[in-house]
């Protein structure tokens, strides 16, 4: 969890604002440290957390999270996250093996035309058993939270847009509107934006579709003039609905660096190396 | 020098009569300690060699156990090919295991033009020879009088001192001999070989890509790479190269048609070959004609896909061979990912779209790596 972070989002562990869709995206960059600093902030706030890691192993969040002062194993021995290990499970489908049975979440990889239905009825499972009364020994969790990370490489693995934006509105009605909890999701864009490039339509048609159902975006660029050493890059937020102090312009600009510990976010030109 | 310190579990009345002190190191760190690997300085991770030193440098000390390096051949496939020998020369002199996948030429030739290693201050492994390691003293006229306890000592390193160096340098001109070849393990996959299986799912992987994806994971799990199973106890590293991936001749139309029909065989392959590599002691070096693939958007999936991304682009028969910027240099090099898992700090001199200078021509024909 990053403090700078939270007070630029004006959120807290402790309260922040529920039903909400966050989209994170990078273009031509890597917006990876904002899902973990996400993850640390749920787990941190006592959500159910349902992590749904397409593209690295569950060590990788594991490593980066102890860092930020949370431990995903106990989170999920004691019930709070669920982790989707998007790998290992496609492995099973990929090579399928006799003995081992098939798990449902990435079975849709075996006929991607056809859509994230058996995604969708996992994360289902997923968020509605927290809030379904568990016994007596269960924990009493928060709001329900799903992150994925990314979902830019459903395209990659023959996925249309349009049965993406169908899982993730979804995803937004019922952890958002039935259950009020948030969704995250990370999305990565490659080409130049102002370049109507007709062969990139595919990931630009879906940033733009979650771009449009998501009510904050954070979206993650390298610096127009290139390489900065003390300056890894700048992140724009994008408030769709005017927050309740009613005060906040609609966009913001920040440029951060990434440290080993946590990320440090300052206003464009206040860097330490320029100061 | 310290007087000698008691060992923590054994009393001194055990000690064997040839060790002089019962001092014994106790190795407080559990990493693995795998020949021709060191972990890296920024985050612990384990690294190989590429066997090319300005590209391990480029890399951020090496390349990262259980990632993907994707290489974009250049137009000749002449350096890129230059670049997976080095890496499979380097698996050979670190006594890793190799796995070797083409669909042009036999692995067995590629490993025959292997270059030279240049091993001039360590005796080569012979394996007729006796090491040198005896227990009982050595001839009187050999007995040390001053510096005694090197005495049971070997006298000649016997074996390759690979384990203590990370990074090797090369003979181009030369080839590596049969004996150092032959002393590696290795695994091929050479697809005219393998004949389609009919089988009935209807994926959107090729055939030719679902089989090498299982030839890889049956060595893996054979050989005992695999680190979800439990590790034998000499572990090693297998490291995986796959050569010209997404060419037509692995039955991929990526490279002949403007709108191919398996658009994501291969990046569906690339995400099982993450998913492989994750979960085992590998490290995989792709190669891809990416000059042939007219799609950028699939080309930009296909390098998000992997860890690590050069592009490399020939000077030979382009217009940049006469520029007097690049008279040094044979080939120009970029950068496409800079790579998720080390973001803490990226390497000190690429961004995204900068591009680097290496493939010096040096007047020496030995010696300089790449």
């Amino acid at each position: 969890m990053f403090t700078e972070l939270n007070s630029i989002l004006n959120t807290s562990p402790e309260s922040f604002t529920p039903g909400e869709f966050i989209l994170l995206s990078d273009r031509q960059s890597d917006a990876s440290f904002l899902i973990h600093h996400f993850l640390s902030f749920y787990l941190k706030a006592r959500c159910k957390v349902c992590f749904v890691a397409l593209v690295q192993s569950f060590s990788h969040y594991h490593a980066v999270s102890q860092r930020l002062g949370v431990s995903l194993t106990q989170a999920k021995e004691k019930g709070q996250l669920i982790f989707l290990e998007g790998l290992k499970e496609s492995l099973s489908v990929f090579l399928p093996q006799e003995e081992n049975p098939d798990h449902q979440a990435m079975s849709f990889l075996r006929d991607p035309a056809a859509g994230l239905r058996s995604l969708y009825e996992f994360v289902q499972s997923s968020v509605v058993g927290s809030s379904g009364g568990g016994g007596a020994s269960a924990e009493q969790w928060g709001p329900p939270v799903l992150l994925m990370d990314d979902v830019s490489v459903l395209l990659s693995l023959g996925v249309r847009v349009g049965a993406v934006l169908d899982f993730s509105h979804y995803c937004r009605t019922t952890v958002c509107s039935q259950l009020q909890g948030d969704v995250v999701m990370l999305v990565r864009c490659d080409g130049e934006a102002e370049e109507d490039y007709a062969d990139d339509e595919g990931s630009e048609q879906l940033m733009r579709g979650l771009t449009h159902q998501s009510c904050l975006t954070l979206h993650v660029q390298g610096l127009p003039t290139g390489y900065c050493r003390d300056i890894h890059g700048q992140v724009e937020f994008c408030w769709k609905k005017r927050q309740s102090d009613g005060q906040h312009a609609p966009k913001k600009v920040f440029q951060f660096k990434v440290h080993d510990k946590g990320v440090s976010f300052f206003a464009r030109g206040t860097s330490r190396a320029v100061l | 020098m310290a007087a000698p310190v008691k060992s923590v579990d054994k009393p001194p009345a055990e000690c064997s009569p040839l060790n002089f002190t019962s001092f014994q190191k106790k190795s407080r760190s559990k990493s693995l300690s795998i020949p021709g690997t060191r972990p890296s300085v920024q985050n612990g991770q384990l690294l190989v060699s590429s066997g090319v030193t300005s590209l391990d440098y480029l890399l951020g000390g090496g390349l990262a156990v259980g990632t993907v390096l994707l290489i974009e051949e250049d137009r000749y496939d002449s350096f890129s090919r230059m670049i997976f020998k080095y890496f499979l020369a380097e698996g050979v002199v670190c006594r890793h295991e190799l796995f070797v996948a083409a669909a042009q030429d036999d692995p067995d030739d590629i490993l025959q033009e292997l270059p030279a290693p240049i091993l001039d201050d360590v005796a080569i492994h012979r394996p007729g020879e006796q090491p040198r390691m005896s227990c009982e003293p050595q001839d009187t006229l050999d007995a040390m009088k001053i510096a005694w306890r090197y005495q049971n000592l070997p006298k000649v390193q016997s074996a390759l001192a690979s384990s203590s160096r990370f990074g090797h340098y090369y003979d181009v001109s030369k080839t590596m001999e049969p004996e150092i070849r032959q002393a590696a393990k290795w695994h091929r996959f050479y697809h005219p070989e393998h004949p389609p299986l009919s089988s009935g799912t209807h994926s959107p992987k090729l055939e030719s890509y679902s089989a090498l994806l299982k030839s890889l994971r049956d060595v893996i799990q054979r050989e005992g790479f695999d680190l979800t199973a439990p590790l034998p106890k000499s572990r090693n590293i297998l490291r995986v190269g796959l050569h010209s991936l997404g060419s037509a001749l692995w039955g991929d139309d990526l490279c002949c048609h403007d709108n191919p029909k398996n658009v994501h065989a291969l990046t569906s392959f690339l995400y099982g070959l993450r998913a492989l590599l994750r979960t085992s002691l590998s490290v995989a070096v792709v190669t891809v004609p990416s000059h042939l693939i007219q799609d950028r958007a699939l080309m930009g999936s296909i390098t998000r896909l992997c860890d690590n991304a050069i592009a490399l682009e020939s000077f030979k028969g382009s217009e940049r061979e006469t520029n007097p910027l690049y008279k040094d240099y044979h080939v120009l090099g970029r950068w496409d990912n800079l790579g998720t898992k080390r973001r803490e700090k990226p390497p000190a001199c690429t961004s995204g779209t900068s591009s680097e200078l290496f493939g010096k021509s040096s007047p020496r024909p030995q010696g300089s790596g790449l």
